[in-house]
């Protein structure tokens, strides 16, 4: 339903599950909207204050969605294997990576942090996007090792990238689902009309205890994604968020490390919370698991998002070009952002994609989007995410790794 | 380094802001208002492009404090395509192979840290070429 007052109009997406009672009136009437035809008197949907008229899009309606117009990603080149931080703590590297499914992992050096990773993968987006930075109007960084706890990683990278002074800015934290979070957000500014590019970034220098099951996989990287109207490499087409309170992972202020619930990270947290939120997002879109050509799940270790998947039906060869993270690990809030950037990086146009992160505490986005015809020109125009995988890589030593980290304890 | 020195020259270390002489064409990094070469005072904005050529080098292996965990490095001084000049570490790589004429890509680092609780000061370093 669409309401107008004068040339006042109301929009409001609806997000989140619909009771299945309500999907089949949902499906009735659905109806054609484009954001042309809704349009206030600043040129985008008005909220009218007071009016409690709203829209209800429902997911099958023919929407004319924003979409990616710009990605990049970066990751660091220092590496280390499983089998060498196995062997400091008196573990069989071979059950390690079969059990965990990871070869190694991304290091970040001591001059390399949030910010500058945020940097490096927001310029490779506006060199695949070609726009003018001055027309991003919003900037999101999702981050759990954002630098400052007081002061936003954003400033700086919109200093870095030329983006702004005219900008909206904001750092977020939903632990590894941060980067889909900005993501959402940026696509939502962009979809309201409220500014014309958005940028939204996943990035991480992760955190994982020494001697602890996460010091295999929590490693840097990151992904930056700049959504709007026009010139898409993907269209996206459906939203979905699936949130609960599910105290699986965190870490309390002033903790250097986090901690987890073990076992209790498996069923009732990740895969959970990602099979919901890929089922709920197939249920909505109409869509079944063999119409997608590339399939990404966030990658808290290289087991459960291949389990995952396989358990909704996927096949390893839709989620082997997004599955990076035997090579790089966990780059917690970059995880699933970096995979989606390795797909795009050889996805072909009209390929259907599927993204789905998990962020602990605990929650899911999905993002279903589709390749266009203008992505293989952009493909090559910045790094790809496999060549900074394959790329000449320096292997450390634990004690190096634990230096770089800053685990050793150091007089003033 | 002071806050606000630092917040001033934001434009020359997070862009590569350089100024150039609109009389002889000479390119000054960070940017002059009164030209090295000419003295000419009409300077136009440029930007540098992020790589460049090793024209000298050195490592350092008795660095100041703020430096100490990051020894050895490789100091070098870069000339970019515009031909501007400027001394930067170059890291990613092993120190001693930081000679004259090699490519270098810069890139968005942490330079130094203000002490334990200070600000974070940011700026471009060399890297290994990518080309």
């Amino acid at each position: 339903m669409v309401a107008r007052t004068g040339n006042r109009t109301l929009f409001q997406a609806t997000h989140g599950p619909l009771p299945l009672s309500q999907r089949g009136e949902k499906r009735q009437n659905a109806r054609s909207v484009s954001f042309g035809s809704i349009s206030g008197t600043l040129g985008y949907p008005v909220r009218v204050p007071g009016d409690t008229t709203f829209v209800k899009r429902s997911w099958h309606q023919e929407v004319e969605m924003p979409g990616i117009v710009g990605y990049g990603a970066f990751i660091p080149r220092n590496r280390i294997k499983s089998e060498e931080i196995a062997r400091q703590w008196g573990k069989d590297p071979a059950t390690i990576q079969r059990g965990l499914l990871l070869k190694e992992k991304s290091v970040p050096g001591l001059d390399e942090d949030t910010i500058t990773i945020s940097v490096a993968a927001g310029r490779g987006a506006l060199a695949r996007a070609g726009i003018d930075p001055q027309k991003v109007g919003a900037l999101y960084i999702g981050s759990e090792s954002h630098p400052y706890a007081v002061k936003p990683s954003g400033t700086v990278v919109l200093e870095a990238l030329g983006l702004g002074p005219e900008i909206h800015v904001a750092d977020f934290e939903f632990a590894c689902k941060a980067g889909t979070e900005a993501m959402s957000v940026a696509l939502a500014m962009v979809e309201s009309g409220r500014v014309e590019y958005a940028m939204g970034i996943g990035a991480d220098t992760s955190q994982g205890a020494p001697n602890d099951a996460l010091e295999f996989s929590a490693s840097a990287g990151g992904a930056a994604y700049i959504f709007g109207r026009e010139k898409l490499l993907a269209e996206f087409l459906h939203t979905y968020s699936y949130t609960s309170d599910t105290p699986d992972f965190w870490r309390r202020e002033g903790e250097f490390y986090p901690r987890h619930g073990g076992r209790f990270t498996g069923e009732p947290a990740y895969f959970h919370h990602v099979m919901s939120a890929t089922q709920g997002i197939l249920d909505r879109s109409g869509h079944k698991p063999e119409d997608f050509r590339y399939v990404v799940l966030h990658m808290p270790n290289g087991k459960f998002p291949l389990a995952a998947g396989k358990r909704m039906g996927f096949t390893q060869k839709q989620m082997e070009t997004g599955w990076v993270v035997n090579l790089m690990g966990n780059s917690y809030s970059g995880s699933s952002p970096t995979g989606l950037a390795a797909i795009l990086d050889v996805a072909d146009p009209g390929d259907l994609i599927l993204i789905t992160s998990f962020g602990s505490g605990a929650g899911s986005d999905s993002f279903i989007m589709k390749a266009t015809e203008l992505l293989p020109e952009r493909q090559g125009l910045a790094p790809t995410v496999r060549s900074m995988l394959d790329n000449p890589r320096k292997y450390l030593t634990y004690g190096e790794y634990a230096k770089l980290r800053e685990k050793i304890i150091l007089n003033d | 380094m002071p806050s606000p020195r630092y917040h001033r020259e934001i434009p020359a270390r997070f862009r590569l802001e350089a100024g150039k002489c609109a009389g002889c064409g000479r390119v000054s990094y960070p940017a002059r208002k009164v030209c090295p070469a000419c003295r000419g005072q009409e300077m136009e904005q440029v930007k540098l492009s992020p790589r460049g050529t090793v024209v000298t080098s050195t490592v350092i292996h008795v660095p100041p404090d703020d430096f100490l965990n990051e020894a050895p490095y490789a100091m070098a001084v870069v000339e970019t395509a515009e031909g501007a000049r400027f001394m930067t570490q170059v890291v990613d790589c092993d120190p001693s192979t930081v000679l004259p004429g090699m490519e270098v890509d810069l890139e968005f680092r942490l330079i130094r840290k203000e002490g334990k609780s200070g600000i974070l000061c940011y700026g471009h370093k060399g890297v290994p070429g990518s080309v």
